[in-house]
């Protein structure tokens, strides 16, 4: 069904008019053009093949230095979360295995036991964090943060270092745990 | 509650009002050096027919009488539930839809916000809000709910649970905006573009990937809600609206659309918003929401008469027209079709009603509803078998209420 409708939402929109709003014209003319250099200010999402990684560089050590200068003080210490404010770090036994869906007590997700891509690290901490004051990281600093918090999960080796080229070579435990949605409405319950 | 400053423009009119009976104003320096003091809440005469009633006013406020209230929590990220309770009918008003924020509610001045749509086009275009007002418009009513609606009342009901507190993350409103369809159109979409990455312009710069067929379907950029441009906590000056499916992905301040190949994996979709299943796996892009309803009178904490009752409710899906709402007054031994008191439209609330005699037995009130794809809302332990515990993203189950034998109603959750 869902296939169905991408066919057919490309279909339409490769041709032009009728794809579009029956009562808009081919185009309104609307809408300011806007230069490559900048799209750039705000286009600093970074996908899961990390094509999108800037330079810099990170090591777990010089990490360890920013997050407790800038993170401690509502992740804790050693990342154990202090609510509201999430855990970080920790590989717990009961939930080890992906354990989370038949649990009957609540399992913190941590990044080493649930993130499924290293690059969302990257992403969500360069563009959110620290909540106070967000977008004031440099690119170096936040390869070392990512370093630093996949480290401390036992993803990479406390003595590593990251840049975008380590950094789109890390798989995370549980990547292949994720899978697509399978509800698709009708009798069953799932 | 009214405001000082509301009773402050009440007191105004009143005296300006006052030259209609012949009774001079207060002069304007007068009223300078000493502002009147705030006034007591309007007494209720015991007979409003033998006195002038209040004036017109700049804006309306609700009966004195009249106090419904979200639940505001959190510092910076928190959310703020829908009193169902308190409502009828099928629409929320603006200042009673939920919010769900993660890093605050924005300030953004409407004249300068744009929102740029790049990546696989053939135009690379920012529009400012007035280029999007000048787009034919459509106007819907369609509900929005936050995916974690009622994942504390699946995992650990309680029987002192309100309608608020277990379905709260749900409203339905008037939307007013422009198909994204027609701005890919404009900015030339390419053909092998399969997601789009929205992003909001607050302090999280909260980002979802959403499917391009999606986009192309009935997904909406909205500017207004009910009538008036969206409130601050709605997205103002404008958001993305994807009807029926999860809440998080309607991106609210939104300023940037990016067309391209793949999901980009963004916290919201891999850390948060994923639905671990028993089977050691987890859902990822489980948007749409199931058919689901609630009883919201009577409900916790009311306490009941013998005689008759509506038994009233709203529901909803996000896979199209809620077909059937059926109710239950014996705890689901016997199940029968509800009253429907509006035309059910494709994802959007319809308001059920069953009138119901209690006889002072003790009983349990039920409500399930089933949408146009044949799909029933389930028992809990229906989700918990296909599911786990575990998950308490998408909950749906059947929701009932419990009448003691004193007529008092709890929340019975455990269905």
């Amino acid at each position: 069904m869902r296939r169905l409708t991408i066919a057919t939402a490309a279909l339409l929109v490769g041709c032009g008019p009728s794809g579009s709003d029956a009562r808009s014209p081919q185009r309104m003319g609307l809408g300011r053009e806007v230069p490559a250099h900048e799209v750039a200010l705000v286009n600093r999402d970074v996908g899961p093949d990390g094509v999108e990684l800037p330079p810099g560089r990170g090591t777990v050590a010089e990490g360890a230095t920013v997050y407790a200068a800038k993170c401690a003080s509502c992740h804790g210490a050693k990342g154990e979360g202090m609510a509201p404010f999430p855990r970080l770090v920790g590989r717990p036994a009961e939930a080890e295995g992906f354990k989370f869906g038949a649990s009957e007590t609540s399992l913190d997700r941590t990044i080493g036991n649930y993130w499924p891509y290293a690059t969302t690290v990257f992403d969500y901490v360069r563009r959110a964090m620290p909540q106070l004051t967000p977008g004031t990281l440099t690119d170096p600093e936040v390869y070392a943060l990512t370093a630093f918090l996949l480290a401390s999960n036992e993803v990479i080796p406390m003595d590593a270092a990251l840049d975008a080229e380590s950094l789109r070579a890390v798989k995370m435990p549980y990547q292949d745990r994720f899978v697509p949605d399978n509800r698709r409405g009708g009798r069953e319950v799932k | 509650m009214p405001t000082r400053r509301d009773m402050l423009a009440s007191t105004a009119g009143a005296l300006s009002g006052a030259v209609v009976f012949g009774v001079p104003p207060l002069a304007e320096p007068e009223q300078q050096r000493s502002p009147a003091p705030p006034p007591q809440e309007p007494a209720i005469p015991a007979d409003p027919t033998k006195a002038p009633g209040a004036p017109t006013s700049a804006l309306g406020v609700r009966s004195p009488q009249v106090n419904p209230a979200r639940t505001p929590t959190g510092a910076i990220a928190g959310s703020s539930l829908t009193p169902h309770q308190s409502l009828t009918g099928t629409i929320t008003p603006a200042d009673l839809h939920f919010e769900r924020h993660h890093a605050g509610v924005p300030a953004i001045d409407a004249a300068k916000h744009e929102l740029l749509i790049h990546g696989l086009v053939e135009r690379t275009l920012a529009f400012s809000i007035a280029d999007l007002k000048r787009f034919p418009r459509v106007t819907r009513t369609y509900f929005i709910e936050c995916s974690g609606n009622g994942g504390g009342a699946f995992r650990r009901p309680r029987p002192e649970m309100t309608p608020q507190q277990i379905a709260g993350l749900a409203s339905n409103t008037e939307w007013t905006g422009v198909p994204v369809r027609a701005l890919f159109n404009e900015v030339g979409a390419h053909r092998d573009a399969a997601w789009v990455l929205a992003e909001g312009s607050d302090a999280a710069v909260l980002t979802r990937s959403i499917p391009m067929s999606k986009m192309l379907d009935d997904a909406l950029v909205v500017w207004a809600q009910n009538g008036e441009p969206l409130r601050p906590a709605q997205g103002y000056p404008i958001r993305l609206l994807l009807p029926g499916w999860e809440g998080n992905a309607s991106i609210k301040w939104l300023r940037r659309l990016e067309l391209g190949t793949r999901p980009w994996m963004t916290r919201e979709e891999t850390s948060k918003y994923t639905d671990p299943l028993k089977d050691g796996t987890a859902r990822q892009f489980s948007f749409e929401v199931d058919a689901k309803s609630i009883i919201t009178a009577p409900v916790f904490p009311e306490r009941i008469t013998r005689g008759w009752h509506p038994i009233s409710g709203v529901a909803w899906s996000g896979r199209g027209r809620v077909t059937r709402v059926e109710v239950s007054t014996n705890g689901g031994q016997s199940w029968s079709n509800a009253a429907l008191l509006n035309p059910p439209t494709s994802k959007a609330f319809v308001r059920f009603e069953q009138m119901w005699e209690w006889t002072g037995d003790e009983t349990v009130l039920l409500s399930r509803a089933t949408d146009e794809t044949g799909y029933v809302q389930p028992t809990r332990a229906a989700l918990i078998e296909a599911r786990g515990i575990g998950t308490s993203y998408h909950s749906n189950p059947i929701y009932g209420w419990k009448v003691a034998t004193d007529g008092a109603v709890t929340f019975h959750g455990e269905t």
